[in-house]
């Protein structure tokens, strides 16, 4: 193959690219900003029981009122359908950050219990967190989310060193985050709640991406080695990237693919923790994929030209 | 180029294939009536509460009062004593000092029919009922799951007489005093009491000279000390043949009996055993068909290297999944949950990449008019840093995690300890998937290939993604 015709070129489309995900990324955050971003009760405290009901059917204002009396607090209601079972499923949520005690969830149920007497109401799943401790637990999450981006950086300016490290560990976290932040957009817009899962998602997002950009500057790093310092940036740049473009497209729809899987089996079998994986994955995937190919490496290219152009100009003023 | 010998190939293969088939169905042997495990299997993966249904507590001092890592301990004894005596004995339970609070794990009892995840929870959290009793009568006895024998329940005088109770005990610490007559060291557990405690024990104590005083938590008596003399000062110590841990273990009984506070469950969440045993089979079936359709695409596209590429893949599962079953001793085996097994799935993901790199690096070479042993050459060791970087920088983000989420390690000074088993199982699989990726991705998928070039009928490049018709 002759190294000067490449099928893509990467470099020249730089500011389509740019287009494409600085439009991604604000039809995202406005989306965000709409839907509102609902944060888990892990994280904002709060208190959420389900039931199965065996019997007959429920009605949620009937459901409601009779909780909010026996109790003395507001509550939101929603009944579903659960696929697998075709039974019905109660989620009763108290609003407020309060957390309910053992006490008033055994009264819950026996009040819905006596209402409606001719039904079953089987406790399916409980959780209750003080507000206190899901903001603790937050928090624990943004700075665990920030020293492993710094050690990141260290890692890849160390690595990379030959290449302008700096530069390169610095776009390589902006991919990032970009990635991030698609995969916080889509967990925002398909409602999905912002919880330890959420968290999961983020970091593997991270370190997934992450290797991605790693594989395309390994090969800039050893095209400079090759072809020398003569050769323009924007070029080792194009080379490269139609080099790793194989690579990064047959791996992420690998993943891709068993995400697909996975999130077409948990959505038969109406599994709620692993929807909210893999759905948000795939977003992070297909975003990582892009933004490894075509937003990192060229936002380091334009860095190191700028560079080299700065030096040029220094040394002709000299 | 270091060749590489043809049976190597059959030996990795054999190997694997050894690893897969222990890996998922275990080595288990037959001694008499009991079923001898030697090498742990699929079936003996210690399953999250999220998966096999349980219950999960965080229990912290009432009316925000601040506990001192000692009083912590003291109610996660109480804790623990009452799960036993519940007889709940797979439970897993932290204290958290820099939260102020203590968090319990334990799964639904597969023979318990109606149970009561609310009641469990309140009876934990209620304030221990310490009680010095005059002599040892007791109704029953059973057999702890530790051998030891458990008394429960107080009768005759023992019951009638209730000497002192926690609210007279100001403190109960483990100590070290020197016998005066045969100068040795032994572990003792010193009391201290208050005035009303003072004068309530200074009667029974001269009156019991030589008699037994028992004490209980709840209706488990804990020691039954002998009187030797009587006690005025209120300052008294139970000596025994105690091990620095065993008394250790009864003053933080004794002083949990005379806590200053009432725990109050701040959040509680349980889930029902059916959600989790179909979430996990659903999880299998899922990572059956994932696996199969990779390995379809990676055939197609690569051809032989695709085939050793699946072959690798396979091994890397089996490492993971002995990893969370406990098959190698060394390991110990995690609680697995639900986001751990999705960390399987998504490692299999990644290990395909090492995989992918590799082989595009080598169909890469075949195509530029390199020879098939110098674009394997080439193709190996041109894609070793790209994947060793790539994976070192997933491991980050996996210690990361299992650091901050996990049990006690050095991260827990700024974070406290666990919090949320979920995270933690994720990061360990992902480690171990990491892990995997370099035994499996990197050695085994090299040793495979070049081992099967060396077969002259393999020998070809388009085999390894030449174009067809090429030699």
């Amino acid at each position: 193959m002759n190294e000067k015709t490449y099928r893509f070129h990467f470099y020249q489309n730089k500011k389509i690219y740019f287009t494409i995900s600085i439009v991604l990324l604000v039809v995202g955050i406005l989306a965000s900003i709409v839907v509102g971003p609902k944060l888990d009760i892990q994280f904002a405290g709060g208190s959420m029981i389900l039931y199965s009901v065996d019997g007959g059917q429920v009605d949620a204002s009937g459901v409601e009122s009779a909780v909010t009396e026996a109790v003395g607090r507001d509550c939101e209601v929603s009944i579903s359908q659960d696929i697998t079972t075709g039974g019905e499923q109660v989620t009763v949520s108290f609003s407020g950050n309060q957390a309910m005690t053992p006490e008033e969830q055994t009264h819950v149920t026996e009040t819905l219990q006596s209402t409606y007497s001719d039904l079953t109401f089987e406790l399916l799943s409980s959780s209750s967190v003080e507000a206190s401790m899901g903001a603790r637990f937050f928090q624990k999450c943004l700075v665990c989310f920030v020293i492993t981006a710094v050690f990141l950086l260290l890692y890849i300016t160390l690595r990379f060193r030959k290449i302008g490290g700096l530069s390169a560990g610095v776009t390589a976290v902006i991919a990032l985050m970009h990635d991030v932040l698609i995969a916080f957009c889509v967990f925002v817009v398909c409602g999905l709640d912002i919880d330890d899962v959420f968290i999961a998602v983020i970091l593997t997002i991270l370190g997934y991406s992450l290797n991605a950009t790693i594989v395309v500057y390994d090969r800039v790093r050893e095209n400079r080695r090759k072809l020398g310092p003569k050769v323009g940036y924007d070029e080792i740049l194009n080379l490269s990237l139609n080099q790793t473009l194989g690579r990064t497209v047959l791996t992420s729809l690998c993943t891709f693919l068993s995400l697909v899987v996975v999130l077409i089996v948990a959505l038969i079998f109406n599994i709620e923790t692993v929807v909210s994986f893999a759905l948000p994955m795939m977003a992070g995937v297909a975003a990582g994929c892009f933004s490894s190919q075509c937003i990192a490496p060229n936002l380091f290219c334009l860095w190191q030209i700028h560079k080299r152009n700065k030096l040029d100009a220094a040394r002709r003023k000299a | 180029m270091k060749r590489v010998k043809k049976p190597v190939f059959f030996v990795v293969l054999l190997l694997i294939v050894a690893l897969v088939y222990t890996s998922f169905f275990g080595v288990y042997g037959q001694n008499g009536d009991f079923k001898e495990t030697y090498i742990k299997g699929a079936g003996d993966i210690r399953w999250g509460i999220d998966i096999r249904g349980g219950v999960e507590a965080t229990f912290s001092p009432a009316d925000g009062v601040e506990a001192t890592t000692e009083q912590l301990n003291a109610a996660k004894e109480i804790i623990e004593t009452r799960m036993v005596s519940n007889s709940i004995t797979d439970y897993e339970i932290y204290t958290d000092p820099t939260n102020n609070r203590i968090i319990v794990r334990f799964p639904w009892r597969s023979d318990e029919e109606n149970f009561d995840p609310e009641e469990a929870i309140n009876e934990l959290a209620a304030t221990a009922q310490l009680t010095f009793r005059e002599g040892k009568e007791y109704e029953s006895t059973e057999y702890g799951e530790d051998g030891n024998i458990v008394y429960r329940t107080p009768s005759g005088t023992t019951a009638e007489n209730v000497i002192l109770e926690g609210s007279d005990v100001v403190s109960a610490t483990p100590a070290m005093t020197q016998d005066e007559s045969t100068g040795e060291y032994q572990y003792v557990v010193s009391l201290q009491l208050s005035e009303e405690g003072k004068e309530k024990f200074a009667e029974a104590t001269e009156r019991l000279v030589g008699q037994t005083i028992s004490i209980w938590m709840d209706d488990v008596m804990i020691s039954y000390p002998t009187v030797n003399e009587a006690i005025t000062n209120g300052e008294c110590s139970i000596t025994g043949d105690f091990t620095s841990e065993e008394a250790t273990q009864l003053a933080n009984q004794i002083q949990a009996g005379a806590l200053p506070f009432a725990l109050q469950v701040s959040s509680f969440s349980s889930m029902p055993p059916t959600l989790g045993t179909q979430a996990l089979n659903a999880m299998m079936l899922a990572g059956i068909i994932a696996f199969v359709v990779i390995s379809v695409l990676m055939i197609g596209i690569f051809r032989l290297p695709g085939v050793v590429a699946v072959i690798s893949l396979a091994g890397q599962v089996g490492l993971c999944i002995a990893a969370i079953s406990g098959y190698f001793p060394f390991i110990n085996s995690y609680t697995t949950t639900l986001p751990g097994l999705a960390g399987i799935v998504l490692s299999i993901g990644m290990g395909v990449d090492a995989n992918v790199i590799s082989a595009s690096r080598i169909r890469e070479e075949l195509r530029n008019g390199k020879t098939l042993d110098g674009a394997l050459k080439l193709g190996f060791s041109e894609s070793f840093w790209a994947i060793f970087d790539g994976n070192i920088t997933t491991l980050i983000v996996a210690v990361m995690l299992m650091g901050v989420f996990g049990p006690s390690n050095i991260l827990s000074i700024i974070f406290g300890e666990s919090t949320t088993g979920a995270i933690f199982s994720f990061g360990f699989t992902l480690l171990v998937g990491i892990i995997g990726n370099f035994i499996m991705g990197m050695t085994a998928t090299r040793l495979m290939t070049l081992s099967l070039a060396g077969f002259k009928g393999l020998h070809k490049k388009w085999l390894f993604g030449g174009a067809r018709g090429d030699e």
